[in-house]
């Protein structure tokens, strides 16, 4: 069981995040980045919404700077359109990629990347709505229906080669009301690799019901790590209060 | 004290050659097996598909230069596929042979426990280890049995002599050999330059062994 912040990043910046105490500049990626890691994260994901410009996506360089200072592993994602562009992320210290749009515009994407890189460094992103008794996966910052079943995707790209699964529920996500157990439930027992749920966590009992009912192999934490409502360090011990298998935080 | 670290074009190389400079190490980065001559320590990263690690491990002619170093009796450290292709044999996509340099074979996580339930892969995440052979005066002598490290990984080695097992981990109830020892030869399974600072408490054992 792993917990993981997730965070967004615009022209270099940390979009969300300002109430911290003991952060010098909540902003800059790289000093959040390493307070979540002395608070204890597992991993780390850095979703950058620029927009896309022409050449280098902006997360590679991104990633170097995370690389240098930050020795867990972390994801990075955001513009990533080519095999090229993942191969100068992972060789700048990412350890994965998360692909979404990507993915969907072109799945061969998929299969290349993890034939080239293995699939253990081939996150696919699947923002999942709530349409009718399923769900669909949305592409560009959730604005797109693709009309493809988030199960039937979730399964596609795993024999494409994705090696783990971020599952978003854009109908929990912000409102801190739990993660989507029934979402996040049915893609985990659909695919055979690791899932990660996002979107909805409001505090510790939401991830132990994410991974005891939801069945989920990790936790992606945003809005409540970023405007200061809980540590990492409390949401673990009490993850661990309830049994969960959890690494405790980082020794300093 | 100069160690040299090996880049075949595995994708680790520049997380584990800063961890290893934080740790304190005068590292080079070689390219081709001749600049491999002498070094104090010998690290050999990898990740992603062991037949193609071992591929272009062969194709640059870095295999005879492990071979030798080893023989010199000089510290060496594989990570994760790097370890891995220490091994005789490994079955990941077929049939691939390994270096040799510890009788073993690479074997994919089974992906079902004993109770028929799934047991999903790639194993991700961080555990504790536990003994094989003695802790004392090998990477893991400053290690604690509370300490956590991050596996990233589907297949796992199994050597033929159980004394070349240094430490154990467990994934969903399958023993997973977390790291070998054979003379000077170390391996590790999990990523100790993204273990924080209980995996760069491993590589300062390395540096001072």
């Amino acid at each position: 069981m792993r917990l993981i912040p997730c965070l967004d990043i615009r022209d270099g910046r940390v979009v969300k995040g300002t109430n911290f105490v003991g952060i010098r500049d909540a902003g800059d990626p790289v000093e959040l980045a390493r307070f979540y890691d002395t608070e204890g994260a597992d991993e780390l994901v850095f979703l950058d919404i620029t927009a896309s410009h022409e050449g280098r996506p902006a997360v590679i360089d991104l990633a170097e700077k995370v690389a240098r200072e930050v020795f867990i592993p972390f994801t990075v994602g955001g513009g990533l359109q080519t095999v090229e562009d993942i191969r100068a992320a992972l060789l700048v210290g990412a350890d994965k990629v998360s692909l979404n749009s990507a993915a969907v515009a072109r799945p061969e994407l998929v299969r290349e990347s993890a034939e080239m890189f293995g699939a253990q460094c081939v996150v696919v992103a699947i923002d999942a709505k709530q349409c009718g008794e399923s769900w669909n996966a949305f592409v560009h910052g959730g604005r797109k229906d693709t009309g493809r079943d988030v199960i039937e995707w979730a399964q596609e790209v795993v024999k494409l080669g994705a090696g783990e699964i971020l599952l978003t529920s854009m109908d929990g996500d912000g409102t801190r009301a739990g993660y989507d157990l029934d979402l996040t439930r049915a893609v985990s027992e659909a695919v055979d690799v690791p899932v990660i749920a996002s979107g909805g966590a409001g505090h510790a009992g939401h991830m132990v019901d994410a991974v005891r009912e939801g069945r989920a192999d990790a936790v992606l934490l945003a809005g409540i790590l970023h405007d200061g409502v809980a540590r990492i360090s409390d949401l673990k011990s009490e993850m661990a209060a309830a049994g969960l298998r959890i690494r405790s935080t980082n020794r300093s | 004290m100069n160690l040299t670290l090996i880049d075949y074009g595995t994708g680790n190389l520049f997380s584990v050659r800063r961890a290893l400079e934080v740790c304190g190490a005068n590292i080079r980065v070689i390219h081709h097996p001749n600049e491999a001559k002498n070094s104090d320590r010998l690290v050999v990263p990898g990740v992603g598909a062991f037949g193609s690690c071992i591929t272009e491990l062969h194709r640059l002619h870095f295999n005879d230069a492990i071979k030798e170093h080893i023989a010199t009796d000089r510290p060496f450290l594989g990570i994760c596929v790097g370890m891995q292709m220490l091994m005789t044999t490994s079955y990941e996509f077929g049939q691939h042979s390994g270096l040799n340099l510890i009788p073993g074979t690479v074997q994919e996580i089974p992906n079902r426990t004993d109770s028929g339930e799934v047991r999903k892969r790639p194993h991700i995440g961080w555990t504790s280890l536990s003994e094989g052979q003695p802790w004392s005066n090998t990477i893991l002598s400053q290690t604690t049995k509370d300490d956590r490290f991050y596996f990233v990984h589907s297949f796992s080695v199994v050597p033929d002599n159980p004394a070349h097992i240094l430490a154990l981990t467990d994934y969903d109830g399958h023993e997973i050999v977390a790291a070998v020892k054979k003379d000077n030869i170390f391996g590790t399974q999990f990523h100790p330059e993204k273990s924080g600072p209980a995996g760069l408490a491993i590589l300062k054992q390395f540096l001072s062994l």
